[in-house]
């Protein structure tokens, strides 16, 4: 167990460099010289060049240039917009929202998502359980664009229930919409993943011995059945973050949430490449931890896993 | 060790399916046994998801081979005079702002989405296979550097890699391009998936059957390992060919993806976003259309799973 623990983090530290490498190569890597195209059209002295190379440490091998980059990163420097604000300042500001956001989209998921799993699970083959397969997967085959601006289309405007854009700052009012939005999709997925859990458990040994022993229906499936078929689940949620944060640009966007995700999406349409890249980074550090809290976790709560 | 957690959402659409060696190859009462597909074939035609779906990828398949079957119209003849129209007869779809006919461009959308869904899914696939057959069946420091250059790629989510590299290619994306940097990102969940399986299938003993027979790797590899251990990755690309579609269409929409004059749903939703609400037919038909072809793809996945999963018969 502490050896897997070991294992995994060790594993984190590589996938920590080698994902920042590759970001920093996919960028900085393209052909053509970034001074030139700092001057533009007009000519550039040469003292100023040279300063500029020195600045941004151009003369130096790429694998140094690097390093300043990571290091920079762990100093929690990810780089300034082209008004010279920190992106680590733009991310204080919009992060909270954000999170916000995502925290909302994880509550409607986990109450939803796992009720209708649940459900269909116990009635396997039964009317519901169809209804609840068809259903996910339709709403899974929806793109979060397309599903945004129909809900903003018919619940915002249409019939008026919810406010079409979260406002600044957001109420909690108004990040209903977009949570549901954003929710959506893993929703189903939550519900899928815990439909076949269930279905696989309430098959095993122990619940056979369950039934066996006289106990009543709610607790073989409340407390047996339920706490087993959730393990899965939570290790879903964790990769799950990745389609939040993607889905977050998406959500922001539509419904105006002034949050991080709204903040690479103006970055990419004003290509401030530093901000674009900053963010991405930070997300991308994000993801990897929850991974590797989760992977953990799953050690801790699944003692059946064995690890070599 | 970390396969059994990390799970990409459309895994979890195919959670049960890594187990094909428990297969048993047989249907009791006929006289030749029937192999596993032809098996799931006898179930599959009996399935109304299946033919549903087999049914929507074929129309959207002949649409993007051959559009000027469902219509005569060039969807680049524009004049403003018409934009913004709302669907009429003349106009089955309407016009969009440029004052194109809406249906002509919403059925041409669909080569591009069916040809960028194929090609990545095709060549994520290969690379998959490859590298997870090759991972899984040599083992030792091969299976170690294969699979942490792997664990590598899996840490990065695909929009948000895809949005940074796309990001810095500003103006010269095509389908090539976005195609390319989707392939990149999207063969890591099936590489693990095809090492997992080849583990699972090299122990057993036709394997050392063969190998005593005296077959070379190379042989054991295409003619057992791979033959009985890809239909996990089989399924699971069916499924990878609507989120690719789903991903291309949210890349494009978010101003990374393919340019105009490029033909494309998520670039038509993109270019309409702002006359969304008093022109809803913008969002709609595109947007229809889009959801159509996902859902396709993704029910024959979940179709196929259910026939070539022994454990749900």
């Amino acid at each position: 167990m502490t050896s897997y623990i070991i294992r995994r983090v060790g594993q984190f530290v590589l996938v920590f460099f080698a994902a920042t490498f590759l970001i920093f190569s996919m960028v900085f890597a393209i052909p053509g010289d970034p001074i030139r195209a700092l001057a533009g059209e007009k000519p550039m002295p040469d003292s100023l060049r040279q300063t500029l190379v020195q600045r941004y440490h151009l003369d130096e091998p790429y694998i140094v240039q690097y390093w300043y980059y990571v290091t920079g990163v762990l100093q929690g420097d990810l780089g300034e917009s082209f008004n010279q604000r920190p992106v680590l300042d733009i991310i204080k500001e919009r992060f909270p929202r954000t999170l916000r956001l995502a925290i909302y989209a994880f509550i409607i998921e986990m109450v939803i998502g796992v009720t209708a799993g649940v459900w269909a699970g116990i009635r396997k083959d039964k009317f519901l359980d169809s209804l609840v397969k068809v259903s996910t997967v339709a709403v899974i085959s929806i793109p979060i664009f397309v599903l945004g601006f129909m809900a903003q289309l018919f619940i915002g405007v249409r019939l008026g229930w919810l406010p079409v854009t979260a406002g600044n700052p957001p109420s909690l009012y108004g990040y209903l919409l977009p949570a549901i939005v954003l929710a959506a999709v893993s929703l189903a997925y939550v519900a899928r993943l815990t439909r076949s859990s269930v279905v696989e458990n309430l098959r095993s040994d122990y619940v056979r011995t369950a039934k066996a022993k006289g106990l009543s229906r709610r607790r073989v499936i409340g407390v047996h059945t339920f706490r087993n078929s959730l393990i899965p689940v939570i290790t879903f949620l964790a990769i799950d973050l990745g389609a939040l944060m993607g889905g977050a640009i998406i959500t922001e966007t539509i419904f105006n949430v002034p949050g991080i995700g709204q903040a690479l999406y103006q970055s990419v349409l004003g290509q401030e490449g530093a901000v674009v890249v900053g963010i991405v980074t930070l997300l991308v550090i994000i993801y990897a931890v929850a991974n590797l809290v989760v992977d953990v976790m799953y050690a801790v709560l699944d003692p059946r896993i064995r690890y070599d | 060790m970390t396969d059994t957690t990390n799970k990409t959402p459309a895994q979890v659409l195919a959670p049960d399916v890594a187990t094909p060696e428990v297969v048993p190859a047989q249907a009791p009462k006929q006289d030749k046994p029937a192999s596993l597909w032809s098996d799931a074939w006898k179930e599959l035609r009996r399935k109304p998801g299946f033919i549903i779906s087999a049914l929507l990828v074929i129309l959207m398949v002949v649409m993007a081979a051959f559009p000027t079957l469902f219509t005569s119209v060039d969807p680049r003849d524009c004049s403003l005079i018409d934009a913004l129209q709302t669907p009429s007869a003349e106009h089955r779809f309407g016009t969009d702002l440029q004052g194109c006919d809406y249906y002509a461009r919403t059925i041409w959308g669909a080569r591009t989405s069916v040809s960028i869904g194929l090609f990545v899914t095709f060549f994520s696939t290969i690379i998959a296979v490859a590298l997870g057959s090759l991972s899984g069946y040599k083992g030792g420091w091969l299976d170690s550097t294969l699979s942490r250059f792997t664990d590598i790629m899996f840490a990065i989510p695909l929009i948000l890699g895809a949005l940074v590299i796309l990001n810095a290619l500003a103006g010269s994306r095509g389908i090539l391009q976005v195609s390319a940097v989707l392939i990149a990102f999207g063969w890591p969940t099936m590489m693990r998936l095809m090492r997992s399986s080849v583990l699972s299938v090299k122990e057993l003993d036709y394997i050392d059957a063969a190998r005593a027979l005296g077959a070379s790797d190379w042989r054991i590899i295409t003619r057992h390992v791979l033959a009985n251990g890809i239909t996990p990755v089989i399924v699971y690309a069916t499924i990878t060919v609507g989120v690719i579609i789903s991903a291309e269409a949210s890349l494009s929409f978010l101003n990374v993806g393919l340019q105009l004059p490029a033909i494309s749903w998520g670039l038509m939703i993109n270019t309409a976003q702002n006359r969304i609400l008093a022109f809803p037919h913008l969002l709609f038909f595109p947007g229809l259309f889009l959801s159509m072809t996902v859902f396709a793809f993704i029910l024959m996945g979940d179709a196929l799973r259910d026939a070539l999963d022994p454990k749900l018969r």
